[in-house]
């Protein structure tokens, strides 16, 4: 018996809306929507993608949980994204609590903030992983025993450090150079670990639902639930990891595109298939794992280069995630709790995305999701959100000394 | 006396520093009783200058929908320059036909077609006003030879030629050939009592507070273009701050070099010192002056540039190379070859470590821009258009 891992991940960034060096020192609220226009702002998007995402995937996973007694999935939501929806829809977080009440929804630790924190300060890092669980544990009444790091950036450190924290699964890119002639669709484990175990995304089956399914320029499109159940794994694997963004329903994949329909029927082939089932990740943890992998560097599960490229490539993105991570000190010493509210906002790796100047091949896609004119806007208003942080700082210091 | 003035661009609508000698100029040549008309290729309201007569070419408006000037038609395609340029030459022959000035007063290539033209239709003098050349637009390469032709055609057509400099008129002389006695420097200056309203340096809050903890604070107010030498600025700013890392630097102003400049800001590690600004006027303006302990221009090649003037109005320590022809006016600045960054560099620190060198610097430039006026230099240009002018 094969299991269908199916993990979604789910998330919203706080957007820095147009913040020009004339901001800096006046005003202090990055994030506010009167600044940005309408189709950019925080409020807007995140309406926009609940009603042509959440609300109707949350809505098709609980009829299929219902009807289907072995589909299963794992979420990852960030704390961020669940601010946003208590801010403006709280709907959505109640539709995510009827799915988690059936307990057929496992829930994925992760940075509250969807940070690269753990590349620059391991104790942020920890702080927002605790924020994120104390947050999932209030909310949904649940404590994650999975972990994934955002951007799902992996390295053996990381699996290690996973291990030690006790999580009993952590997710990454299944990258064939990595990989080399072992396949994703098994379990395995990190170096120096006892208990942990590795799950890698089958990023074929993966991204042709979550990238391609409808590109008409692909020689599979149009891409059938029985061509796609063909292409499923008939030997003795253990699992197929489907993980992708959760928005890729309806959002990335328009309802018109028949992602949903595709969606119900894949779920009931493969439910009511002898040879096929579902787990949740740390369900699939519990089999046994066929080898170590190892993973010396960083892989990530975006762009061809499957690297950090895309938030971490270009001098723009590493000088401004340099100062932000500098004032690290000076905010938690200020005492000052929406100075590090914010700080630790402008961590989500969303902002350095939008610095990504790789405009060709990827290009496309990051062009996409940016709300700026182009990656020197992003990095100016970032910018001068950090000499504001800098200004809060320094009179605070003047304040209380 | 009237004079027939061909512009592109006259403030608020103005894109550059062109725009603002031109209206000062005119304001003081009409305080001394001269008639300006004052053609400008689009129409828009001018507040304060009723006294001159303004006359649109076309219905266009001075700023486009997608942000860029009347000014960047003329600059890009030839189709659109053409298309402009006859409007705006037949308008101003058929003005000039009913108006009879003395004298045709064209300023840069851009109207100098039209001023020809003018010149054949009706026979009246032309002056050739040159801020500047193709060579210095070009920032050291060749540029376009569209433009050169129509310079070269214009200067030979012309009655007298106006140069702001004698870097400029040097140009004039040995890149276009002309005589020398034909151009005469008439170099720009500041109305110094528009400055009478004090500003506050408030709009760079950021760079004040960083002012109080002992920063240096630099500006450059340009357009970001590679005849500005940004780029040489911007190793330079790296160097001082490798060396001393209390440095704050504000760049106001838009152009093509923008993405490029803020990508080197990164590149050079020194991105949080790089204030980028965009295109500023008014206040954000001012403030620039007011807030900067010094103040550079790095342009590669200057015909005057007004901007140190308007600095040293601030009571602001100026640095300028010495290919910026405003140098040749202001004798207490700094001057260093646009190419020389460890010069600049060694300036920005001595600035920056000495409080007496550049309150000494500060006091005496301000001394010497302190009460300018073009109601001064008004006289040297009525003197000329007598010179080649139809008597009235």
């Amino acid at each position: 018996m094969k299991s269908v891992v199916l993990y979604l991940h789910v998330h919203q960034p706080y957007r820095i809306s147009p913040y020009s060096i004339f901001s800096a020192g006046y005003e202090h609220d990055y994030f506010a929507d009167h600044r940005a226009k309408e189709s950019a702002q925080n409020q807007t998007i995140l309406k926009k993608v609940a009603k042509k995402s959440y609300i109707p995937t949350n809505a098709m996973l609980l009829e299929l949980l219902q009807k289907h007694s072995e589909f299963k999935v794992s979420l990852s939501i960030t704390g961020t994204f669940i601010e946003q929806c208590e801010q403006w829809a709280p709907e959505i977080l109640d539709s995510f609590k009827q799915l988690v009440a059936t307990g057929k929804v496992e829930i994925v630790a992760e940075t509250y903030y969807h940070s690269l924190a753990f590349f620059y300060s391991q104790s942020e890092f920890e702080k927002q992983v605790t924020m994120h669980r104390e947050k999932i544990q209030s909310l949904f009444g649940v404590t994650p025993t999975a972990f994934r790091n955002t951007e799902l950036a992996y390295y053996d450190e990381i699996g290690a450090w996973a291990d030690q924290a006790g999580y009993k699964a952590v997710l990454a890119e299944g990258w064939d150079p990595i990989l080399g002639w072992r396949s994703p669709n098994f379990v395995y484990r990190p170096p120096q670990t006892s208990n942990i175990r590795l799950l890698l995304k089958n990023y074929r089956l993966s991204d042709d639902v979550a990238f391609r399914f409808s590109n008409r320029s692909w020689g599979e499109w149009p891409l059938t639930v029985d061509k796609y159940m063909s292409w499923l794994p008939t030997g003795n694997e253990q699992v197929i990891n489907l993980f992708m963004d959760y928005e890729t329903f309806g959002e990335h994949q328009w309802d018109d595109t028949g992602i949903f329909e595709f969606m119900r029927s894949f779920v009931a082939r493969v439910n009511d298939s002898p040879w096929y089932t579902f787990k949740t990740v740390t369900e699939a943890a519990a089999l046994e794992p066929r080898d170590v992998v190892s993973m010396p560097y960083t892989v990530t599960w975006a762009d061809t280069e499957r690297d950090l490229s895309a938030w971490l490539g270009n001098a723009m993105q590493q000088e401004a995630l340099r100062y932000l991570y500098e004032l690290e000190e000076a905010v938690l010493d200020a005492d000052d709790t929406p100075l590090v509210a914010d700080w630790r906002r402008l961590q989500t790796s969303d902002h350095v995305y939008y610095m990504c100047t790789k405009w060709f091949r990827d290009g496309d896609v990051h062009a996409y999701f940016s709300p700026y004119e182009s990656p020197y806007d992003a990095f100016l208003y970032f910018m001068n959100a950090v000499r504001d942080m800098r200004w809060r700082i320094l009179e605070n210091h003047k304040g209380s000394s | 006396m009237r004079i027939l003035m061909l512009g592109w661009e006259l403030p608020p609508h103005n894109a550059g520093g062109m725009g603002v000698v031109c209206y000062q100029m005119a304001r003081a040549l009409a305080g001394q009783g001269i008639a300006i008309d004052f053609v400008v290729p689009y129409t828009a309201h001018h507040p304060n200058s009723e006294f001159m007569n303004i006359i649109s070419t076309s219905s266009r408006n001075p700023v486009r929908d997608d942000g860029t000037w009347v000014y960047d038609a003329w600059h890009g395609a030839q189709k659109t320059f053409e298309a402009l340029n006859d409007e705006f030459t037949q308008v101003a022959i058929n003005h000039a036909k009913k108006s009879r000035p003395n004298v045709i007063h064209a300023h840069d290539w851009l109207t100098l077609k039209a001023g020809m033209a003018v010149k054949e239709a009706t026979n009246l003098p032309l002056i050739a006003h040159v801020h500047a050349t193709e060579f210095d637009r070009a920032g050291g390469s060749t540029g376009n030879p569209m433009i050169h032709e129509i310079e070269q055609m214009g200067l030979l057509m012309a009655d007298r030629i106006f140069a702001v400099s004698k870097l400029t008129k040097q140009i004039i002389v040995e890149q276009y050939d002309i005589p020398e006695d034909k151009v005469e420097v008439v170099y720009n200056t500041i109305d110094y009592a528009d400055f009478a309203e004090p500003v506050t340096g408030e709009t760079y809050r950021y760079a004040q507070r960083m002012k109080q903890d002992g920063y240096c604070i630099v500006g450059v107010v340009n357009r970001l273009t590679v005849q500005k030498g940004l780029t040489h600025f911007m190793r330079a700013a790296a160097k001082a701050s490798s060396r001393l890392s209390r440095f704050v630097f504000i760049i106001g102003g838009s152009g093509e070099q923008r993405d490029e400049l803020i990508q080197m800001s990164a590149e050079l590690g020194i991105a949080d010192k790089v204030l980028f600004t965009g295109f500023v006027r008014g206040a954000q303006w001012r403030d620039i002056f007011e807030v900067s302990d010094v103040f550079v221009m790095s342009s590669v090649s200057e015909p005057f540039g007004i901007t140190p003037l308007e600095a040293a109005a601030h009571n602001t320590a100026v640095i300028i190379t010495k290919q910026t022809g405003a140098g040749e006016i202001l004798h207490n600045s700094l001057k260093y070859d646009y190419w020389d960054e460890d010069r600049l560099a060694d300036m920005l620190i001595n600035l920056a470590t000495s409080s007496a060198l550049t309150a000494h610097l500060k006091a005496n430039i301000s001394e010497e821009v302190r009460g300018k006026s073009w109601q001064d230099v008004a006289g040297h240009f009525i003197d000329q258009y007598n010179r080649v002018g139809i008597p009235a």
